[in-house]
């Protein structure tokens, strides 16, 4: 605390503000999308023969509204938080920040109208149409240039951990989101991607995983390394861990690819290398949850009254286990049994759900009183249900996918004594039903948890502060 | 590839996995001239850092992950060229049609290459062909009366036929129910292996440049009287009637079809595309093209005899 500084320059926080309730609106609406769509695959009559309340439309809508709307959102709000607040200096530009927020409200808003439209570049994770592809770029470069703008003119020594996270994950994002959309346009609605075959697909996925590994990874680690800390009022626990699993994180990440191509025309060596550094990644992926926890230290009494802390670490809890459930499934031979399968969604939402979504749940509850001025959230008990609903959603959803996918992936390579297969796909269908309504119900409850979120966002927004009650309630 | 993106590759792999290595290694010494386990005076809005080491457990799993992965690309393909010390490939990557898949498959048991894709056909075979050689040497006529066997060929058409003709090999639009014996080619045994190995090929012309949309009405007409469908305008079935001719060199006279041609019969109520005046008048106007694979390569012809018996049986029931 050597040289701690108290004067507080005149923050930036309409934009962190915007975001942040933002952050929460998206957040409702790509997950009541899922809901929705998770609803079909039970009752597919909900789909009304309506072709864009179909599956094959709202699924991209879904994906594209809870990573880069909610998620991005959530990111947006709490990097320019906490570059302002670790850097201590106001925002460089507010001009471009503002610019920022409209831009990339818009984005979601061409995305909310043209994915169930059907009109889709039909790139994983990248479906949105060259015009959108350009706009996003603009946007994300004005994002980079104040942040890095912030980075420069910033009053403190050193660089906080933090934001060597946010800055590799907004680097690396213009360069796979670039490199992922070039396109031949051939109408204001179509293009047509300039790779070909298995370089098309190798490129797709290469965007496709480090969008995993850098926006939904190292993004959120910069958050995590903010509002732990801050929220646990404890020191983090290793500097020197945080440099070796920075550096080692985001030099393997971007090599982990090839693991989504296993057994397919993807060359060998290429399947292989995927492979390896997936497993070696396993580690420093394990070093950021360990900082994170660790930090607890010292603070875990903090659990049983603070609800928001619960949240952040929760989030690591499923970090961790996400992170080692991904380098297990790269591994070729458990990969020969996962890919395909219900599995790969469950991963994805034990790290969409229980990682992503959790920090930035908890990291909103932290930041919604400080920056509207208030002394806390309006309700700590709704936070406290919010948690459990959170937490128990995903944890059926979780536990109904993986029981679906290993089902899914038996039954698929089960063979009979002729060497005939024992079930035809539509069997491993109806195998699947009942754990199709158990992710329904998990989706579900994590919905409701929202709902409830933003009733409270919204109350102690609209609140005096000596409405509040609940005396016992820690104070963030 | 060439020689300068093998070594690149190889260069910037082991690179980085060493450059992970030599990071840990620096890490695990305290360079920062500040005492183990203090704080890093340094404060970023009330947080502070601590200078702790680095978890043993968590380093020494760093360590087998890194000498795992770089045993892993000894052992099998991942850098560049280098094919890996076991000479493990996971197929024949590229091969593009099925003779160079043959020949590659060939090449492979005498050039020491462990072919994870050959090696598993290969298993398969010996381990399943004396099953089909056994059923290969009955006659169909025989296997319908060996549920065994049937249920095979039920399998086997579930995997490779049920795409188009259905799970009940009932068919739908513009693919044939297999079960109501009335056939396109021929519904003996002879003949529906015939048709499963070398594939059809069905061709009925457009016929809209030829009769316009006035004579292909008239048609409409005509074919409908055939099966003998009520509140038709005579005078355009005559008109069809006289139009027919051209029609009857593959249909025949009476437009019962020919199965020679795989023309189907115009006069009993199966429509392969739909039997309305509007589905007649689509096939008239644009003409189909109907086409069934052929199954000679993909399951060979013991396999195709086993489906051959269901198909054959599916018919033979009532």
């Amino acid at each position: 605390m050597s040289e701690a500084i108290q004067v507080h320059p005149e923050y930036n926080y309409k934009v962190v503000r915007q975001f942040a309730v933002m952050t929460v609106v998206w957040g409702i609406i790509g997950m009541a999308v899922g809901v929705l769509i998770a609803a079909q695959l039970y009752w597919p009559a909900l789909n009304f023969d309506t072709p864009w309340l179909t599956f094959s439309r709202l699924r991209p809508l879904h994906t594209n509204a809870v990573i880069f709307a909610f998620g991005g959102c959530a990111l947006f709000a709490t990097s320019f938080y906490v570059v302002q607040r670790t850097s201590n200096v106001r925002l460089f530009s507010d001009k471009l920040a503002s610019f920022t927020f409209w831009g990339w409200q818009l984005v979601i808003v061409l995305a909310a109208i043209t994915l169930p439209m059907g009109l889709t570049s039909t790139k994983e994770y990248g479906e949105l149409e060259w015009p959108i592809d350009i706009l996003i770029t603009i946007v994300w470069l004005a994002y980079i240039i104040n942040f890095f703008g912030t980075m420069i003119i910033r009053k403190v020594s050193h660089i906080y951990v933090a934001n060597w996270f946010f800055g590799a994950f907004m680097l690396t994002v213009a360069v796979l989101h670039i490199a992922n959309s070039m396109a031949v346009p051939v109408s204001l609605t179509k293009s047509y991607s300039v790779y070909a075959g298995a370089v098309d697909a190798m490129i797709q996925w290469w965007y496709g995983h480090n969008a995993v590994g850098f926006f939904l990874t190292a993004g959120f680690l910069g958050m995590m390394y903010y509002f732990v800390p801050k929220q646990a009022g404890r020191p983090v626990y290793s500097y020197r861990l945080s440099v070796v699993h920075f550096w080692a994180l985001i030099s393997l990440y971007i090599w982990a690819g090839p693991h989504h191509l296993h057994y397919t025309a993807l060359p060998d060596w290429t399947q292989s290398l995927g492979m390896v550094m997936s497993i070696i990644l396993f580690v420093p992926s394990w070093g950021g949850m360990i900082n994170g926890i660790m930090t607890l230290s010292g603070a875990w009494h903090k659990l049983r009254t603070d609800p928001i802390l619960r949240f952040l670490v929760v989030s690591l809890s499923f970090y961790g286990m996400s992170t080692f459930e991904g380098p297990m499934m790269a591994i070729k031979t458990v990969n020969a049994l996962s890919h395909y399968t219900d599995w790969t969604i469950g991963h994805v939402h034990s790290g969409a759900l229980g990682w992503v979504a959790m920090v930035s749940i908890g990291s909103i509850y932290h930041l919604i009183p400080v920056l509207f001025n208030k002394e806390r959230m309006h309700s700590i008990y709704l936070i406290n249900v919010h948690f459990w609903l959170a937490t128990i959603g995903t944890v059926l959803y979780i536990v109904a996918m993986w029981m679906s996918g290993v089902l899914q992936g038996l039954m698929w390579r089960a063979i009979n004594a002729d060497g005939t297969l024992t079930y035809s796909f539509v069997e491993s269908l109806e195998a699947s039903k009942p754990f199709y309504l158990v992710r329904f119900i998990g989706g579900a409850l994590f919905l409701v948890g929202m709902l409830l979120m933003a009733y409270n966002v919204y109350k102690t927004i609209r609140n005096e502060n000596e409405d509040v009650v609940e005396p016992t309630a820690q104070p963030a | 590839m060439s020689s300068f993106w093998s070594i690149w590759i190889s260069v910037i792999t082991l690179g980085s996995i060493l450059g992970c290595y030599l990071l840990l290694r620096w890490c695990l010494q305290n360079h920062t001239g500040i005492k183990e386990g203090d704080d890093m005076h340094h404060e970023f809005d009330g947080i502070v850092e601590l200078n702790n080491q680095l978890p043993r457990w968590w380093t020494i799993l760093f360590y087998i992950c890194i000498v795992w992965g770089l045993v892993y690309l000894v052992l099998y393909p991942g850098l560049g060229n280098y094919k890996g010390l076991w000479n493990w490939q996971s197929s024949n990557q590229t091969i593009k049609s099925l003779a160079e898949s043959r020949a590659a498959v060939e090449a492979n048991k005498t050039n020491g290459v462990i072919n994870q894709y050959d090696r598993e056909v290969e298993f398969a075979n010996e381990l399943f062909a004396p099953i089909f050689d056994n059923y290969y040497k009955q006659p169909i006529t025989e296997l319908v009366k060996d549920a065994e066997a049937l249920k095979i060929g039920q399998r086997l058409f579930s995997q490779n036929c049920s795409q188009c003709h259905g799970s009940d090999a009932r068919g739908q639009r513009g693919f044939p129910n297999l079960t109501d014996d009335d056939w396109l080619y021929g519904g003996t045994p002879e003949k529906i292996t015939e048709t499963l190995i070398n594939g059809r090929q069905a061709l009925m012309p457009a016929q809209l440049d030829a009769m316009g949309e006035k004579g292909i009405q008239e048609l409409v007409a005509y074919v409908l009287s055939l099966s003998d469908r009520p509140d038709l305008d005579q005078a355009q079935v005559d008109a069809g009637q006289a139009r027919f001719a051209i029609c009857a060199a593959c249909h025949g006279q009476d437009g019962k079809g020919n199965q020679q041609l795989g023309a189907p019969n115009l006069t009993d109520q199966t429509w392969l595309y739909g039997g309305t005046n509007k589905a007649i008048t689509e096939t008239l106007t644009y003409g189909r093209n109907g086409v069934m694979p052929s199954f000679k390569d993909t399951l060979g012809e013991k396999k195709i005899h086993l489906v051959g018996a269901y198909v054959y049986s599916l018919s033979q029931k009532n």
